[in-house]
């Protein structure tokens, strides 16, 4: 039978089908932080368990924890309680921690694949949504719950029904100043946040293929906001060489037949997915959203959608949605001043990021009102920054480098946009209050964040290259 | 831990016909701290729920008398975001034993099947017909039974037949869970690992 890339690594790790429905899948890799695997602990412990395989979870803190001064104890006595908690867990059930300050400490999933942790073909779960980021390595990877956390710890194991495929292509030349942000963001604005519901994505066509791993990351990484469980696209010579040599990878011959295999990760000819959609690379440009869920996306350059084709709900949820955001239907969202600028978390945390940001900045000033947080995704990029110039640049136009972290992303900690303050986001989610009670979020790529950053203001960043 | 068994239940129930109701809404990210689960009822939908000075606001349907009961009524897409089991939890231990929406985003209904809170799936239309039942009369009841997988409307006899995985469905009956299951397989699980 043909086989798509998502069935040869789903078929690969099934142990067992359970009647009535669910495989028990085998977990290659498993990731945990402070914020959903304290009950999961609590639950082992309960029963009397210890972990199955501790060997096969790697654990870092990144949720909650603050992005100054983080050789302090952290201020908020619950946040601290919950990365002690991490700590000791770790300790009792031998689990490998790089805990706030070691070298490899950072966003969970930013860590993984810059230690070499993640790799093609693996299964890889976390008590993150926006574990589908490691997708980018033809790896199945997708986030679960905290009792699905216990699972894992208990018996390296899941119960999951297998999804539905579906395939996503896009194929072209991008324009310039069109990053893999947009291309994401542009999907979902297309098939909207529930579009991929119960179904695995793989990400294909010339367009991705010609993408740099950071870049796949972003796509994959939101997947998981058009629904879909999660994204994967097929390993080439770019995953290869990203993962090679990496502090975890393969080394000598184990590499050579890892290569081998996974060489074979990819969609026979001629294997069917359940839904399709194509896209051409020539209709994306630099996208931000308008509205409180990712889907509600728009090309820089266009009017606010009214949502006059709307009826009944639809129209009360995106009417509710443009209040909330304090926006116009019919009119243009270029020029309209801007409060917070956020560039970091899982979605664009990464050296790249840094880099297209930096770039777009040197030699220039940032806007005198507008805050900006630039926050590393891990300490290894923090490293980076500072060995390549980056932090430099930043810092004569005006911007501070914080420590690694989630951050503004989800504001568990101290990095909160005060409410009714518009923030433009290289994060993942414009949800009501989720980067602060209130706060009104736009996402977008580092680019058209740098932009905001200089003008004050939504800005198309074609008018400054 | 086990679950609770799911036992039929006939209550009024809570209308929410907000679409893409996401996690974040549900339980905001700052209420996420604590490493035991306990009391993330008292801050389900915390930011609709109440004001800046705690509050609570009025409009808002868990704050109207005339609503109650275990079944809470959602808008489509509901429980999108974040893979949080804070949410399931937060909706459990408010006292809903039922959601019901036409669509569930998946983390969200595999979360609230592990934690005994049945995700009840209808059509767009049938939604409508429990939406306008709950408008016409708040105090009306709703029948849902799991063992005939049916929705009733009880004051028009009007029934949805919903669907659930066979699996999860006697895990709901019984009160099993899966970390049970999984650790009786530790044997086939090595096994596994050695091919």
């Amino acid at each position: 039978m043909k086989k798509t890339l998502f069935d040869k690594v789903w078929d690969a790790h099934v142990v067992e089908q359970v009647d009535g429905g669910p495989n028990a899948l085998y977990i290659d890799r498993h990731f945990i932080h402070e914020v959903t695997s304290p009950v999961a602990f609590g639950g082992l412990e309960k029963r009397g368990l210890k972990v199955f395989r501790p060997e096969k979870t790697t654990a870092t803190p990144d949720h909650n924890i603050p992005t100054i001064n983080q050789h302090l104890p952290i201020a908020d006595q619950l946040s601290q309680n919950q990365v002690d908690t991490l700590t000791a867990n770790c300790e009792k059930h031998g689990i490998n921690l790089y805990g706030l300050n070691h070298k490899w400490n950072g966003i969970v999933h930013v860590i993984g694949p810059e230690l070499g942790l993640t790799t093609p073909g693996m299964t890889i779960v976390c008590g993150d949504s926006h574990t589908s980021t490691h997708g980018a390595f033809g790896a199945i990877a997708f986030g679960i719950g905290t009792s699905e956390v216990e699972m894992v710890l208990a018996s390296q194991c899941i119960l999951q029904p297998k999804p539905k495929k579906m395939l996503i292509t896009v194929n072209g030349d991008l324009k310039p100043g069109v990053t893999s942000k947009d291309i994401v963001l542009y999907i979902i604005s297309k098939i909207s946040t529930s579009g991929g519901t119960g179904h695995f994505i793989e990400f294909a066509g010339d367009t991705i293929e010609k993408l740099s791993m950071e870049a796949r990351m972003t796509i994959c990484n939101m997947s998981i906001e058009c629904g879909a469980r999660g994204g994967m696209i097929a390993p080439d010579e770019t995953t290869f060489e990203y993962v090679k040599d990496r502090e975890f990878s393969p080394q000598g011959e184990e590499w050579d037949k890892a290569v081998a295999y996974w060489k074979t990760l990819k969609t026979d000819e001629g294997a069917v997915f359940d839904t399709e959609y194509h896209y051409d690379a020539a209709d994306i440009e630099p996208m931000i959203t308008y509205g409180t869920n990712p889907g509600m996306g728009m090309k820089v350059t266009e009017t606010v959608p009214t949502g006059e084709e709307l009826k009944g709900n639809d129209k009360v949820s995106f009417d509710k949605s443009l209040d909330y955001m304090g926006l116009e239907g019919g009119k243009a969202i270029e020029g309209k001043a801007i409060d917070y600028v956020f560039v970091g978390s899982c979605t664009n945390g990464r050296i790249e990021d840094l880099r297209s940001f930096a770039q777009f900045v040197k030699g220039k000033k940032k806007a005198e009102d507008v805050v900006a947080w630039i926050v590393p995704g891990s300490k290894q990029v923090e490293k980076q920054a500072i060995e390549e110039g980056l932090v430099t640049i930043l810092e004569e136009a005006g911007f501070v480098m914080r420590q690694p972290g989630c951050s503004a992303c989800l504001a568990m900690n101290d990095d909160k946009v005060p409410a009714g303050k518009y923030a433009v986001s290289t994060s993942n989610r414009n949800f009501e209050g989720r980067q602060g009670p209130g706060a009104r979020t736009m996402l977008a790529s580092p680019l058209v964040a740098a932009a905001a950053a200089i003008t004050g203001k939504i800005t198309d960043p074609r008018d400054l290259l | 831990m086990p679950i609770d068994k799911f036992k039929k239940i006939q209550t009024p129930a809570v209308p929410l016909p907000i679409e893409n109701v996401d996690t974040d809404q549900i339980i905001p990210a700052r209420f996420l701290k604590a490493v035991e689960r306990k009391g993330f009822g008292d801050n389900l939908f915390r930011d609709w729920r109440y004001n800046k000075k705690d509050e609570p606001i009025v409009d808002f349907v868990l704050n109207q008398s005339k609503f109650s009961g275990q079944i809470l009524v959602g808008g489509k897409n509901f429980g999108s975001g974040s893979s949080r089991e804070h949410a399931a939890w937060s909706i459990y231990d408010y006292g809903f034993r039922v959601v019901v929406s036409s669509f569930f985003a998946d983390i969200f209904k595999g979360n609230a099947l592990n934690n005994g809170l049945l995700p009840v799936q209808v059509s767009e239309e049938f939604l409508e017909e429990v939406f306008a039942q709950i408008e016409k009369d708040p105090t009306s009841t709703f029948s849902v039974d799991l063992v005939e997988q049916t929705f009733v409307i009880d004051a028009t006899g009007s029934s949805f037949s919903f669907e659930i995985n066979s699996y999860k469905k006697q895990c709901l009956l019984n009160g099993y869970d899966d970390i049970d299951f999984l650790v009786s397989r530790h044997e086939k699980i090595a096994a596994y690992e050695e091919q």
